[in-house]
C-alpha cells in the first residue's frame, strides 16, 4: 500500500450515504476535571447502522459513547460542552430528563453487569420502571429480548434462577437482553466482547448483526477486525480528536490520513 | 548441585554461611514470639470460657428458664424475667438502629458520596464507634431517665441503640462500597433514578453484607451492661411488658448477684454469664456463614 498523502481536515463529513441521521454530534468537547478529553467532535451515526469507534487506549472513544446516554453525568467532575442531538433534540440540555434519555439509548458495558436477582428480574427491570404492563405482556416482552438475544433456549427452563449464575458470555446476553427489551432507539456497546471467550464474542458479534435491522447501534472496540466485521461506518479516534470517519471498507482500505493509515496497519496502537 | 561449577569458593561458603546462620536465628526468634504470643491469647480465652463452662455448666437447669430471679435470701430461682428482659431490650434495641443506621450507611456511601458532609458524618460516627459505653448510658440518663423521673426499658432500649447505630452505619457504608460501581451505571443506564438503583440494586447486593453487620452490633449490645444500670436498672419481677418502668436484664443481673454474698444468685451470674457469651456465639456464628455463603 503507498502513502497517502496528509489532509488537513477530518473526513468527517465522508458518510453520507441514504439512511437517516439518528444522533448529530457538533463542536463537542469533554473534560474530566481541567483535562480536556474530547475536542471539537463531529460526526453523524446513521438509522439502522452500525458505527464502530476505534483508536488505542485513552483516545477518548469510550469517553465519547458515554456522552451518548449522559451517563458521565453520574460524576460530578465531569462535564461536556457542544451540541449531541438525538433526532434532532439535544439531549446534553438541562430540559433533558437523563432517566427517560436512558431508557430510549441502551447501553451494554465492557464486563457483564448481571443484577443480584433472577434472570426473568434482570431482563424485566427495565420494563418495569417505564411501562405498565401486565404479568402476561411482560412475560412476552421478556421472552421475545431474550430470543432476540439468543439466549432464550439456554435459560427458559431457569428464569427464575440468579443471573449471576450464567456464564461470562450468557450474562452478556443477557444483559443485551436486558437491554433489547425497553425497544431502545439507540444501543452503545462499550467493548461488549473483551471480557468474553472467542466462542461467546462470536455470538455477540452475529447477535450485533442481527440487531442492527432494529436499532442504531455504536460499539467501541479495541479489536479492528471486529470493527471490519460488524461495522457500516467506522470512526477512528486518537488523544481525544476525530481523526476519521466514514464507510468501514473506506477506513480500512483506503483511509485519506496518514495517522488512520498507521493504525488499522497496525504500526501502532 | 554436584556440579563442580556452580560450587562456591571456601570463602563464599563461609560467607553465605555466616549469612544463613543469623538468617535462621532472627527467624526462629520471631517464629517463638509469634507462637508464644498466640498461645497465651488462646490461652486467657481459653481459660475465661473454660472457667464459664465450668462453674456457668452447673447452674443450667430448667430452672433457668421457667422461674423468676429470687429476691435477697431466698432460694432457688432462675433467670426467665431476665432473659426475656434483655431478648426485648436488645431487639429493641436494634428495631431503632437498623433503620436509622442502614439509611446513615446509604447517605455515605450513595448520596453523600465524596461530600464534607459525609466525611463529617462519617468521622463523628467513627468517635461514636470507640465512645465508651458508660457515657452512652449518661447520656440517656440525663437525657431520658432524670426528665420522666424513673427508670425504663425504653431509655435502656434507646442506650443499647446508640451503641449498635455506629457499628450499622459503618458496615452498612463499608457494604455498600464493595457493590461494584459498573452494577450502578448498568441500572442508570436502563434509565432507573437514583432511588431505585439504591434499593433494587445496590441494596440487593450488599444485603448480605449489611445483615451480617446487624448480627454483630445485635452480639455487640447483648452484653452491654454500663448503658443499663443507668437506663433500664433492674428487677426482681415478672416480666411484664411494661417498658416505662426499670426492666430486669442478664447484664446488670449479673452484675448484681455476681458480688452479692448468696451462693444460688452467684451461680445465676455465672449461668447467665454463659447463656450471654452462647447468644453471642451463635449470633457470630451466623454472621459468618452468612458473609460465606456470598
Amino acid at each position: 500500500m503507498s502513502m497517502m498523502t496528509v489532509q488537513d481536515a477530518p473526513s468527517a463529513a465522508a458518510a453520507d450515504q441514504g439512511a437517516k441521521v439518528r444522533i448529530g454530534v457538533r463542536g463537542l468537547d469533554f473534560y474530566y476535571g481541567s483535562f480536556h478529553a474530547l475536542k471539537n467532535i463531529n460526526m453523524n451515526f446513521h438509522d439502522r447502522q452500525v458505527t464502530a469507534m476505534i483508536g488505542p487506549s485513552g483516545c477518548g472513544k469510550s469517553t465519547l459513547l458515554r456522552i451518548f446516554n449522559r451517563i458521565y453525568s453520574l460524576y460530578p467532575e465531569q462535564r461536556a460542552t457542544g451540541e449531541v442531538t438525538l433526532d434532532g433534540r439535544n439531549i446534553l440540555s438541562p430540559s433533558i430528563d437523563v432517566n427517560e434519555l436512558r431508557a430510549r439509548i441502551g447501553m451494554v458495558f465492557q464486563k457483564p453487569t448481571p443484577f443480584p436477582m433472577s434472570i426473568y428480574d434482570n431482563c424485566a427491570f427495565g420494563l418495569r420502571l417505564y411501562e405498565k404492563l401486565s404479568k402476561s405482556e411482560l412475560d412476552d416482552r421478556v421472552e421475545q429480548a431474550l430470543r432476540k438475544a439468543a439466549l432464550w433456549d439456554e435459560v427458559k427452563d431457569k428464569l427464575k434462577q440468579s443471573g449471576m449464575g450464567l456464564s461470562g458470555g450468557q450474562q452478556q446476553r443477557m444483559c443485551i437482553a436486558r437491554t433489547i427489551a425497553q425497544q431502545p432507539d439507540v444501543i452503545l456497546f462499550d467493548e461488549p466482547t473483551s471480557a468474553l471467550d472467542p466462542i461467546s464474542t462470536g455470538k455477540i458479534e452475529e447477535l450485533i448483526e442481527q440487531l442492527r435491522a432494529d436499532f442504531t447501534i455504536v460499539i467501541v472496540t479495541h479489536n479492528m477486525q471486529q470493527a471490519a466485521r460488524i461495522s457500516q461506518y467506522t470512526a477512528f479516534m486518537y488523544l481525544g480528536e476525530l481523526i476519521e470517519f466514514g464507510p468501514t471498507t473506506k477506513i480500512f482500505m483506503e483511509p485519506q490520513q496518514k495517522r488512520t493509515l498507521d493504525y488499522v496497519t497496525g504500526r501502532f496502537g | 548441585m554436584s556440579d563442580a561449577a556452580i560450587t562456591p569458593s571456601a570463602e563464599a561458603e563461609v560467607k553465605w554461611g555466616r549469612v544463613r546462620q543469623s538468617r535462621r536465628i532472627q527467624d526462629r526468634i520471631l517464629r517463638v514470639g509469634c507462637t508464644t504470643a498466640t498461645a497465651l491469647a488462646v490461652f486467657v480465652l481459653f481459660w475465661i470460657l473454660g472457667m464459664l463452662l465450668w462453674k456457668g455448666g452447673q447452674g443450667i437447669s430448667l430452672d433457668l428458664f421457667t422461674k423468676i430471679t429470687p429476691g435477697p435470701g431466698s432460694q432457688g430461682g432462675g433467670l426467665l424475667n431476665a432473659i426475656v428482659g434483655s431478648i426485648v431490650l436488645t431487639f429493641l434495641g436494634i428495631a431503632i438502629a437498623t433503620p436509622i443506621g442502614v439509611m446513615a450507611g446509604t447517605f455515605l456511601a450513595e448520596y453523600g458520596k465524596g461530600s464534607k458532609l459525609a466525611e463529617l458524618v462519617r468521622f463523628i460516627n467513627d468517635i461514636l464507634l470507640s465512645a465508651p459505653s458508660i457515657l452512652i448510658g449518661l447520656f440517656v440518663y440525663v437525657v431520658l431517665v432524670m426528665p420522666f423521673q424513673g427508670y425504663s426499658g425504653w431509655a435502656g432500649s434507646v442506650a443499647l441503640a446508640i451503641i449498635a447505630l455506629p457499628v450499622i452505619v459503618r458496615t452498612t457504608e463499608d457494604m455498600l462500597r464493595l457493590v461494584p460501581n459498573g452494577l450502578r451505571e448498568a441500572a442508570a443506564a436502563l434509565g432507573a433514578p437514583a432511588s431505585i438503583v439504591i434499593r433494587q440494586v445496590s441494596w440487593r447486593a450488599a444485603k448480605a453484607g449489611i445483615v451480617t453487620g446487624i448480627l454483630l452490633a445485635l452480639a455487640r449490645i447483648a452484653g452491654e451492661t454500663a448503658p443499663l444500670l443507668f437506663t433500664a436498672l433492674n428487677n426482681n419481677f415478672w416480666f411484664n411488658w411494661n417498658l416505662t418502668g426499670g426492666i430486669s436484664n442478664l447484664p446488670v443481673t449479673i452484675y448484681a448477684f455476681a458480688s452479692a454474698p448468696y451462693d444460688n444468685w452467684q451461680q445465676l451470674a455465672w449461668a447467665g454469664a454463659l447463656l450471654i457469651t452462647g447468644a453471642i456465639l451463635v449470633l457470630s456464628i451466623a454472621a459468618r456463614a452468612l458473609i460465606n455463603r456470598k
